[in-house]
């Protein structure tokens, strides 16, 4: 048997070693953009490992398709080998290298960054908080805010955008056009590659059961983060080009961006990890489970503190809750490059990596 | 778990890939109370089905993920084309009158299809690939069988079927290690081949066949075939006789499948464990000649054979689930393969000598043949010169058995000419009746479905 599978092979030689048992098959062809990448290829160069690992979404649909899972000889575990490559090569790729795994698979870490953050607002709100504003302002001024979240946010944006373009690099990737960044955020916004090609979703909750309800639980995540996101760029935009400072009646646009952003994020936060505690974990990359929920959680909790603070006003709450709130925010964004989050980022990379070679092969 | 002894079922379906599956999904539609029985435990469920991708299906016109048309002559064509006028054309023609109403059955019972694979696109318009393959296929009816009511056991061996009077009375089987007697009014026999059991091919085809290599499910072990031919249930099909293919030697005893395939022989000389070259590797296209070369694998000394190529052939097929053996020379390559290295080089050495010049065609059959050595090389014939050189070893891969039980067209089986009271069978323990020799892609899956259904609804019929 030529075939070792030995337990000392690396997570990318092991994906190697799987991948290359799917290009003599091709049975899940339809499933996802994984396999027509991979089969296009007669050897898998570290890079080309990388790349589609980065492309996989996780759906399952192969795993359960399989006809070499264990206790075949192949065992053959493709979403696990990925999944695998994906959390060693994204750790590899972050900036600055110490804070590279930490976040990714350690929820602990993940919970201490929360309680660090919140404690840091709650000091702030004692130390610069005086009644300058009105709402939340009254407990921490505009520009305390201002000095505390622009770092807290262009810093992390800054960190995963060179971690992005060492990934670029090894994947060897050409210069941008514009036609597959379309494609790629048009996968992205649909989540095409967690749709199960012809299958109706892809197989996670419901073991071999196909299913939809993650991928509409990540469309809740995404829209309402998004949202969410518009609405503080709307009060932004508010605050100094009109004037018109927080706090803002229900019938405006911050609110109006933010009240349903909020609601879909938590439902959809709530959703994600409801469905991570049914799905089969030894499917995804075993030591990063915790650290996934808890960014899930993370997720949830940015939402659901938001909706609270607004439930709130005008009423005692309001200070720790904007803590609390501002704290989760805050967590959220310095952690980013390395948490799950970052996948949304190399995920984004990988598809319009992949809509290059797949313009280039024609 | 509740028991499955102690109650009489409407009816009882032994085994537990396609044919037992449709066949189980049809009886329960009809308010039938089913219990399957499969050998395998459930990671290993499905039979030969969890290794198949496709379903050869006659269409008028565009047809879900079928292109064009492909009508009954010119299916029934490509069955008498492989079969060589082995089988039954009643039987043939319905089957693949049946297989059009199949498809649409097929979606609405879970199975989703997807365009032909890349490789594959001569079958676009003749076979409907399953999504993910036979297991995704298999995993699809079996949430169907569950979502309406049927019982089914793994780990569920049937040792004997009681028939008395032409009639099913009961039947023996051994589930998750218990003795049970179990009880039923009907039932389908859907338990596949024998192609598992060694000793029964070994009987068959001679000692040879305990180096086969059983490209399919270990499960099918042909326990009840034995058992019904030994109560007098009429057979059809060549009892020394399977279908074997030319794969990778190197593939694991039982359950290889798919990736097993090389389809590298055509771009190859191919010699012997002594170095010697035995038959024309370019005879035809390697989909028309894998099932010839299973049996000349089969007649060389210890049922193995060698196929070299060099650098610039390395592309030109599918890639293989094992690297090749590599090497900057013959006689290095030898000593790889464990080939005697002189004798391996005169060979190449006299091929290489026979090659003419001429215009190579990968994908048709270019004439580029050698002249003065036998065997000859009719196509494809190119001198083995560029290092590094690769080889692969070939072993005789065994796809199924064609013994079974004779069926008619309402899937009863008989003994002695005379239909059994309540037995039915589908699958490739019945195809035999229309599969008398070779192969046709997909048609199994068809067989099995057609059948499966039919049987399923018979047997409900008889007990409603």
């Amino acid at each position: 048997m030529s075939l070792d599978i030995t337990p000392t092979l690396t997570a990318t030689e092991e994906a190697r070693r799987q991948v290359e048992i799917c290009n003599a098959c091709r049975y899940c062809e339809g499933y996802c953009a994984v396999f027509p990448a991979a089969f296009a290829e007669r050897e898998f160069a570290d890079a080309d490992i990388t790349q589609l690992a980065s492309l996989c979404h996780n759906c399952r649909g192969c795993y359960y398709a399989c006809q070499y899972t264990d206790p075949h000889e192949f065992a053959l575990n493709l979403p696990a080998a990925l999944a695998e490559v994906r959390v060693e090569s994204w750790a590899r790729f972050a900036w600055p290298g110490p804070f590279a795994r930490l976040f990714q698979t350690n929820g602990v870490a993940l919970a201490a960054a929360l309680v660090v953050g919140t404690a840091l607002i709650f000091a702030a709100i004692r130390a610069l908080g005086t009644g300058a504003g009105d709402g939340f302002y009254a407990y921490l001024s505009h520009s305390a805010m201002v000095a505390i979240f622009a770092p807290a946010f262009l810093f992390p944006l800054l960190a995963l955008a060179v971690g992005v373009r060492r990934y670029w690099a090894e994947v060897g990737g050409a210069r941008v056009a514009w036609a597959d960044l379309k494609a790629a955020l048009v996968d992205a916004g649909r989540m095409r590659n967690l749709s199960g090609g012809a299958a109706e979703g892809c197989n996670y909750e419901k073991g071999d059961r196909y299913s939809v309800a993650r991928k509409h639980a990540h469309h809740a995540v995404v829209w309402g983060f998004l949202l969410c996101f518009a609405s503080t760029s709307s009060g932004t935009v508010l605050h100094y080009l009109f004037d018109m400072p927080a706090p803002y009646p229900f019938l405006s646009l911050p609110k109006l961006l933010g009240v349903p952003g909020g609601l879909l994020l938590t439902v959809g936060a709530v959703g994600l990890a409801v469905l991570k505690l049914k799905a089969d974990r030894a499917l995804g990359a075993a030591g990063a489970w915790g650290g996934e929920m808890a960014f899930v959680i993370l997720l949830g909790l940015t939402g659901l503190t938001g909706l609270m603070l607004y439930a709130a006003t005008g009423t005692g709450l309001v200070g720790p809750l904007l803590a609390l709130h501002l704290g989760t925010v805050l967590a959220f964004f310095v952690t980013l490059p390395y948490s799950k989050m970052a996948h949304a980022a190399y995920r984004l990379a990988a598809l319009t990596r992949d809509a290059q070679q797949r313009r280039a092969r024609g | 778990m509740t028991r499955v002894d102690g109650i009489t079922w409407d009816v009882v379906v032994v085994g537990g890939g396609n044919a037992a599956l449709c066949a189980a999904i049809e009886a329960a539609e009809t308010g039938a109370r089913v219990l399957m029985l499969e050998a395998a435990p459930k990671t290993y469920r499905g039979g030969n089905s969890r290794h198949t991708r496709n379903f050869r299906c006659m269409h008028h016109g565009p047809l879900s993920v079928l292109t064009g048309s492909y009508e009954e002559d010119e299916y029934f064509d490509d069955l008498i084309r492989v079969t060589k006028g082995k089988t039954d054309e009643d039987l043939a023609r319905m089957t693949i009158r049946d297989s059009e109403a199949c498809l649409p059955w097929m979606e609405r019972h879970g199975v989703a299809f997807q365009p032909s694979l890349s490789g594959t696109l001569s079958l676009s318009r003749t076979n409907a690939f399953f999504l993910g393959g036979g297991k995704a296929l298999v995993n699809a009816y079996y949430n169907t069988a569950e979502d309406l009511g049927v019982t089914v056991r793994y780990e569920a061996e049937v040792t004997h079927v009681t028939v008395e009077g032409g009639r099913f009375q009961g039947l023996d089987a051994r589930i998750g290690g218990q003795d049970v007697r179990i009880e039923g009014r009907a039932l389908v026999l859907a338990s596949g081949g024998f192609q598992a059991d060694i000793d029964w091919l070994a009987d068959a085809w001679g000692p040879a066949a305990r180096n086969f290599l059983i490209r399919g499910t270990p499960y099918n072990r042909g326990v009840l075939l034995r058992d019904m031919l030994d109560q007098g249930a009429d057979s059809v099909g060549d009892p020394t006789q399977c279908h074997a293919v030319a794969i990778d030697g190197r593939s694991p005893k039982f359950d290889g499948g798919i990736v097993t395939r090389l389809d590298c022989v055509p771009f190859s000389v191919v010699v012997n464990r002594d170095g010697d070259r035995f038959y024309d590797e370019g005879e035809d296209v390697w989909p028309k000649r894998y099932a010839i070369w299973g049996r000349l694998v089969a007649a060389q000394p210890d049922q193995v054979a060698y196929s070299i190529i060099d650098s610039k052939s390395i592309n030109l097929f599918m890639p293989s689930v094992f690297p090749p053996e590599k090497a900057d020379t013959i006689e290095g390559l030898a000593q790889k393969l464990g080939l005697p290295g002189n004798k391996l080089r005169e060979t190449v050495d006299a091929f290489n000598a026979a090659c003419r010049a001429g215009t190579f065609h990968p994908t048709e059959l270019d004439g580029l043949a050698t002249e003065g050595i036998t065997p000859p090389k009719t196509n494809w014939a190119r001198p083995i010169t560029e290092p590094p050189f690769y080889g692969y070893s070939l072993r005789p891969g065994v796809t199924f058995t064609y013994l079974g039980l004779r069926v008619d067209r309402t899937a009863r089986v008989s003994a002695g000419g005379a239909r059994l009271h309540n037995i039915w069978a589908a699958g490739e323990i019945m195809a035999g009746s229309i599969l008398g020799e070779g192969y046709l892609a997909g048609f199994g899956m068809t067989i099995g479905t057609v059948f499966g259904r039919i049987a399923g609804q018979e047997a409900a019929a008889h007990v409603a």
